[in-house]
């Protein structure tokens, strides 16, 4: 590691045991860094030093804004055509995680084969939610539904506790250990796949939405689901595609980050919390609002955390949607209100 | 969130001990087998702490295993009642209160976390019962007195103490702190930012990370932009295993020391890879080398017996505590003659054994008259390097 070669060529000589070299260094100078750099380096300019800090927290904000973004697009759409507020959303960004750990780590499979399995696992997992609960709940009280959600979340972090206890497990990735680094910034590579991920699967939900007769059909429920039916969509095929589709966009941001962190029952609880703040913050029900929340919430979670106080980092998301509601209480993209 | 299921953890204790019940049935007199004394476990088995706290339940259970094999205490079996904390302070309080009032436990062990700890101890004094403190590691925990506080972990100023005559060694001269935003990790930048300015090294950067969080990247930006050398990080295993993994992919290069003994190395090594590589640990067992071990043989006992298990070796760091607490509380309990709380406390004082990481002893701390129970165990600095764990000779 690091240590230069004929240096380590010495210890190996003096010392029996290489693996403690750099601690047995009887050398009068520091000891090398994690790096190999000796910690004596010359202090880059204030001014480098900010601009590189500076970038580097963009680039941080960028790739967990897109997971952010993928959380927030699949709850507000569903809230928006559904009118259902998803308790289970944290739940399945959970599940997400975890069927990528089984596809990957225990069924053995590769990579990117693991990934549309994890997502389509939500999917279907999203498709059984709204056939078996909100299904039979239609025209229900709103507290009813929202009663049913919470409980169908407890049961599933439940289960997942059950079946895989609480112990955090880690999904492997196939990528180089090693960061790219550019201009003073770093990035590992399974984060920049993640960003590529997100902002695909983003532009393919756009390009659903907007492009397909599926899309049109979920428009047109969005927009009035009785004329919507009356017209000949099915709008029970409609609602349960919609909630599918929201699912497997949570699933599929779980199964982004749980590579980039460590899979545990209990990774949905902030998440959903994030993923309602986005969705407050862009409008409930604005696809749009979503993906630019997601950003926002990721560069003042940042920036807050890089320059204000790393203690409050989750505070800052929050500290932005009360500013924002103060000043603009529909969010920052909500459609006008229907009426009649 | 607010629910209350058993998990598989907290299933498996009362069908293992109905199991050696059943055993011992047959072996002991049929008379003793239904009276136990009862010992309240409080853990984290849930949550962000969850794998330290399923180390620790399952290293107390091989004790438990081991006192009742040895026909008990007393002439009585122990049996351990284990609850799950999940990790946050109110829950803790009121498992505590549980274990107190619904299942009589007379003395317990607990609760992992420092803000977890803090938040038992009220309940202590209002029903007077002791606590044996296996992992916390906050000053405040004996030194705010309690007298129902018995402490076999080293609060995080014996830490700083421990390792003082190490920094120069090492040539330490600057430090940043990345720590776990509760007492726990705010305790421990206090104390070692305290000893680290006595010895006249220079403490720039305290940053600070929320118990569950999982995104450390902006703390790290800034902290790849100091001057500091050293990063001394404490935090509990799976949270370092990713600040390792966030470093290397932002390229931070600084030495690391990581404090608490929370750090389950191996597991690091499993889950981090190349990114511990050179990352020293202050701990406070050696199971890497049970040779230098204070007790080899004890050591030795208990390492094959957590492998019989079927336990993963990397948890061997945090489950000795549990294993030596509950070795302790069958001490104490066996010198006060009697299951009662008030000569479990008296008794506390005065035993005396050889845990895995050097003599238990308690000796006094904290306000007079109110005395907390302090025992000082041995701390090691370990290095990872080729994917090996050995210690720091200096």
């Amino acid at each position: 590691m690091g240590v230069a070669p004929e240096e380590a060529r010495t210890v190996k000589a003096l010392y029996a045991d290489p693996r403690l070299d750099v601690l047995n260094h009887p050398h009068p100078s520091p000891l090398p860094t994690r790096g190999g750099e000796f910690p004596t380096r010359s202090i880059p300019s204030l001014k480098a030093a900010l601009v590189d800090q500076f970038l580097q927290h963009l680039v941080n904000a960028m790739v967990l804004g897109g997971a952010y973004a993928l959380l927030g697009i699949g709850l507000t759409l569903i809230f928006g055509i559904m009118n259902v507020v998803n308790f289970t959303h944290g739940a399945l960004y959970t599940f997400g995680a975890y069927a990528m750990y089984i596809a990957s780590v225990s069924l053995g499979l590769n990579f990117f084969l693991a990934l549309p399995v994890a997502i389509v696992a939500g999917l279907a997992l999203g498709a059984l939610i709204e056939i078996l609960l909100l299904r039979p709940l239609r025209g229900a009280d709103i507290d009813t539904t929202m009663l049913v959600m919470i409980g169908a979340g407890i049961i599933l972090q439940s289960s997942t506790l059950w079946t895989f206890g609480g112990v955090a497990k880690a999904i492997p990735n196939p990528f180089p250990d090693a960061p790219i680094a550019f201009l003073g910034v770093s990035i590992s590579w399974i984060r920049l796949f993640v960003l590529v991920a997100a902002a695909a699967l983003i532009v393919g939900a756009y390009a659903m939405i907007n492009g397909t007769r599926l899309g049109r059909a979920m428009r047109a429920t969005f927009q009035d689901a009785d004329t919507a039916a009356l017209m000949g969509v099915n709008v029970k095929v409609i609602y349960t595609a919609t909630f599918a589709l929201g699912s497997s966009l949570a699933a599929a941001a779980g199964a982004l980050l749980g590579p980039v962190y460590v899979v545990f029952p209990q990774m949905g609880d902030l998440a959903a919390v994030k993923a309602f703040a986005i969705v407050i913050l862009g409008g409930l029900g604005s696809i749009a609002g979503a993906t630019i929340g997601g950003f926002v919430l990721a560069l003042a979670e940042e920036f807050g955390a890089g320059y204000i106080s790393s203690g409050y980092r989750d505070a800052m998301g929050f500290l932005i949607i009360i500013a924002v509601l103060l000043a603009k209480p529909t969010g920052l993209f909500a459609r006008a209100e229907r009426v009649g | 969130m607010i629910f209350r299921i058993p998990s598989m953890e907290m299933a498996m204790p009362t069908f293992r001990i109905a199991s050696i019940a059943a055993l011992a049935l047959g072996l002991a007199a049929p008379a003793f087998a239904a009276d136990t004394i009862k010992i309240g476990v409080n853990q984290p088995l849930t949550g962000p702490f969850a794998a330290s706290g399923a180390y620790v339940v399952n290293g107390a259970k091989i004790a438990a295993d081991e006192v009742n094999a040895r026909g008990g205490v007393l002439g009585k079996k122990i049996e351990l009642v284990v609850e799950d904390n999940k990790s946050n302070p109110t829950e803790a309080a009121a498992v505590a209160e549980k274990l107190i009032t619904s299942d009589e436990t007379p003395v317990m062990m607990g609760a992992w976390g420092s803000s977890l700890t803090l938040a038992v101890m009220p309940k202590l004094e209002e029903y007077e019962v002791p606590m044996l403190v296996e992992t916390s590691s906050s000053g405040k925990i004996t030194t705010s007195g309690n007298p129902f506080v018995f402490r076999i972990s080293p609060p995080s100023a014996l830490e700083a103490e421990m390792f003082a005559p190490m920094v120069e060694k090492i040539g330490v001269k600057k430090v940043d702190f990345l720590v776990i935003n509760n007492d726990w990790g705010r305790g421990a930048a206090a104390d070692f930012g305290k000893m680290l300015k006595d010895k006249g090294v220079t403490v720039g950067l305290t940053e600070t990370m929320d118990a569950s969080a999982q995104d450390m990247s902006a703390q790290l930006a800034k902290i790849k932009g100091t001057d500091a050398d050293t990063l001394m990080i404490t935090a509990a295993v799976d949270q370092l295993t990713l600040v390792f993994k966030q470093m290397a992919a932002m390229g931070v290069k600084k030495r690391v020391i990581t404090t608490g003994g929370s750090q389950n190395p191996d597991q690091i090594v499993a889950q981090a890879g190349a990114a511990a590589e050179k990352t020293m640990h202050l701990t406070t067992f050696l199971p890497w080398d049970p040779a230098k071990t204070p007790d080899p043989k004890a050591t030795d006992y208990f390492l094959a017996e957590w492998k019989k298990r079927g336990y993963p070796f990397a948890g061997a760091t945090e489950s000795f505590r549990g294993y030596d607490g509950v070795r302790t509380i069958a001490a104490a309990i066996e010198k006060a003659g009697s299951a009662e709380s008030k000569a479990i406390q008296k008794a506390f004082w005065e035993i005396e054994l050889t845990g895995l990481n050097g003599p238990i002893k308690f000796a006094k701390s904290g306000p007079a008259g109110k005395e907390s129970g302090q025992s000082k165990p041995g701390v090691y600095l370990i290095q990872i390097a080729d994917g090996q764990i050995s210690e720091v000779k200096l």
